[in-house]
């Protein structure tokens, strides 16, 4: 008689999350469009704008601490949101449901394919700002902790929203088009590539419902002095508000996709 | 195993979609190491069965059990029996950025009692390619990498949805024989098929099932009254191309070979082919495809 101790939820997850890594890799168009794209917005936003905000702190900065908050929602978010309905309309996703591979071990895979790519985009911008566009890293124990759980709730949130958001498009080959709008827009509106405060008051409170802005003014807090707190909006770095509102999303991001997950598009 | 030594017992299936009704009350009895197959025009409720068997979808009513298990069956029940199951689908086309061995290696660590995967690779005549990324396989080859697949969890039953569409005639004849050698070690085979003759080489039982309903299920050469069906002799005459509708052909012959002193011309005898008893069964080509 064959033994039927199926391989545990985990031991098939991290297996998962090594071959995704592997084909993230092997995939040149994600490896520029995910890693390499923010890079160049770095450096061309990074030398367009060359101007000081006040003493001490250049617009390069200031976006620095943007590009990095994006770099959360394009590993998570956008990633996922993108990839998801791809595999959906492969019938990658039908052929998993059919072998004893559990649904978790299939997120599992996703979170570490998400937070390895994280790693290495926050890495190289923070490498790119810390050699060319004059960003100090903090000395400040507090500001490593925020660090930290910005990192870890950010991206967890923009990994629940992008496997919510990836029943949106209806097609893979329609799913970037679908996504990317929405995150370009959202970094328009949330204070990445201007300087959140010269927004229009309108479009303020639009990017404040969403998290993108939490993540911005919270990187901004890690990696500008404390005196250009000041400079934003409610005239404080917001910290506990910041952390609420990320993982409001992620609890909400989290429930959508159990109560929505699709293994195989409608027809 | 219920159902005295069943591998799927189904009595009174019926499934519908809004108020179109796909299965309308199915029974179908699968043995233990047999080669089933299942043929029915598109929209006959073909795949809605098969799904349901496969855990895909859900029933209307009737009951169901695979391996002893309602496939309805959800957590980690279902795991330990889908771990006894191997599915092929009908059309995958992952994103080719690993290699055969990658894939089916990978496939390997969801089951408790894999196959060796140099020897699965192997089997499905995917050796050469072994090292290749999937995108720069062949459609049939990709089929094979398919297989390759479903059975890498050393399945007692396999499901296989038109398995060798796309295939050129020997790949067919590799793949048949392969699908052979899984039948002979004991593995249960559900085959889905769209082509005849891969019925009539591979299924050990047929089942046509038409507009949700099970037509008939019987032995390829039996299915539809074939084996005691009029046979065609047909020759050419000094007036031309003739033939005579018989259900003893060997008498007509030995009539002829009298006219005929030594060979008779373009001499043939054919018996329905199971396309033929098939597509009277579903009702005419019209309703095919």
């Amino acid at each position: 008689m064959k033994q039927n101790k199926v391989p545990s939820a985990l031991t098939i997850g991290i297996a998962r999350g090594g071959l995704e890594i592997k084909q993230f890799l092997r995939q040149r168009e994600s490896v520029v469009y995910t890693l390499a794209f923010p890079i160049m917005l770095l450096g061309i936003f990074g030398s367009v704008f060359t101007n000081e905000l006040t003493d001490g702190v250049t617009f390069s900065q200031y976006f620095v601490a943007g590009m990095i908050a994006s770099g959360l929602v394009n590993t998570g978010f956008q990633q996922l949101a993108i990839m998801i309905p791809v595999e959906r309309d492969f019938g990658t996703l039908k052929r998993l449901r059919g072998t004893p591979m559990p649904a978790s071990s299939y997120f599992i895979g996703k979170v570490i394919v998400v937070f390895a790519t994280m790693v290495i985009q926050v890495l190289l911008l923070l490498v790119a700002g810390i050699l060319f566009f004059g960003v100090n890293l903090p000395t400040d124990p507090a500001k490593w902790l925020t660090f930290t759980w910005l990192i870890l709730l950010g991206s967890a949130a923009s990994t629940s929203l992008g496997i919510a958001f990836s029943v949106i498009p209806k097609s893979g080959r329609g799913a970037s088009a679908v996504v990317s709008p929405v995150v370009i827009i959202l970094q328009f509106f949330s204070g990445v590539f201007f300087v959140f405060t010269d927004l229009p008051a309108w479009m303020q409170q639009v990017a404040a419902i969403f998290p993108l802005k939490w993540m911005t003014q919270g990187m901004r807090s890690v990696f500008l002095p404390d005196s250009f707190a000041a400079r934003e909006v409610a005239g404080n770095w917001e910290t506990g508000r910041t952390f609420v509102i990320i993982l409001a999303w992620f609890i909400a991001g989290l429930f959508i996709s159990i109560r929505t997950f699709k293994w195989e598009q409608d027809k | 195993m219920s159902d005295s030594g069943n591998v799927i017992s189904v009595r009174g299936l019926k499934k519908s979609y809004g108020s179109t009704q796909a299965v309308a009350g199915i029974d179908i009895s699968i043995a233990s190491g047999e080669i089933f197959a299942l043929l029915g025009p598109n929209g006959a409720g073909k795949t809605t069965t098969v799904e349901i068997l496969e855990g895909f979808r859900t029933r209307d009513s009737g009951q169901v059990s695979v391996l002893g298990i309602d496939p309805s069956i959800k957590g980690a029940p279902a795991r330990i029996w889908r771990n006894r199951i191997g599915i092929v689908l009908q059309s995958t086309s992952d994103a080719g950025d690993l290699s055969v061995s990658e894939t089916v290696a990978h496939f390997a660590k969801y089951y408790s009692n894999p196959r060796n995967v140099d020897e699965v690779v192997q089997s499905v005549g995917l050796s050469e390619k072994s090292g290749e990324l999937i995108r720069t396989l062949s459609g049939g080859q990709r089929r094979r990498l398919d297989v390759a697949l479903g059975i890498i969890g050393s399945p007692e039953l396999l499901f296989l949805d038109e398995p060798t569409t796309g295939f050129d005639p020997e790949a067919r004849r590799a793949f048949w024989a392969l699908i052979k050698s899984l039948r002979d070690s004991g593995t249960t085979i559900v085959l889905t098929t769209h082509y005849l003759d891969e019925a009539e080489a591979l299924a050990d039982r047929v089942a046509v099932i038409n507009h949700g309903q099970i037509v008939e299920v019987s032995t390829p050469a039996l299915l539809g009254g074939r084996a005691t069906s009029l046979a065609t002799v047909s020759w050419l005459s000094e007036s031309g191309p003739k033939s005579e509708r018989t259900d003893n052909p060997t008498a007509v012959i030995r009539k002829l070979s009298e006219i005929y002193k030594e060979e008779i011309p373009e001499l043939t005898v054919k018996r329905a082919s199971l396309e033929d008893i098939y597509l009277e069964m579903i009702g005419g080509v019209h309703e095919a495809e």
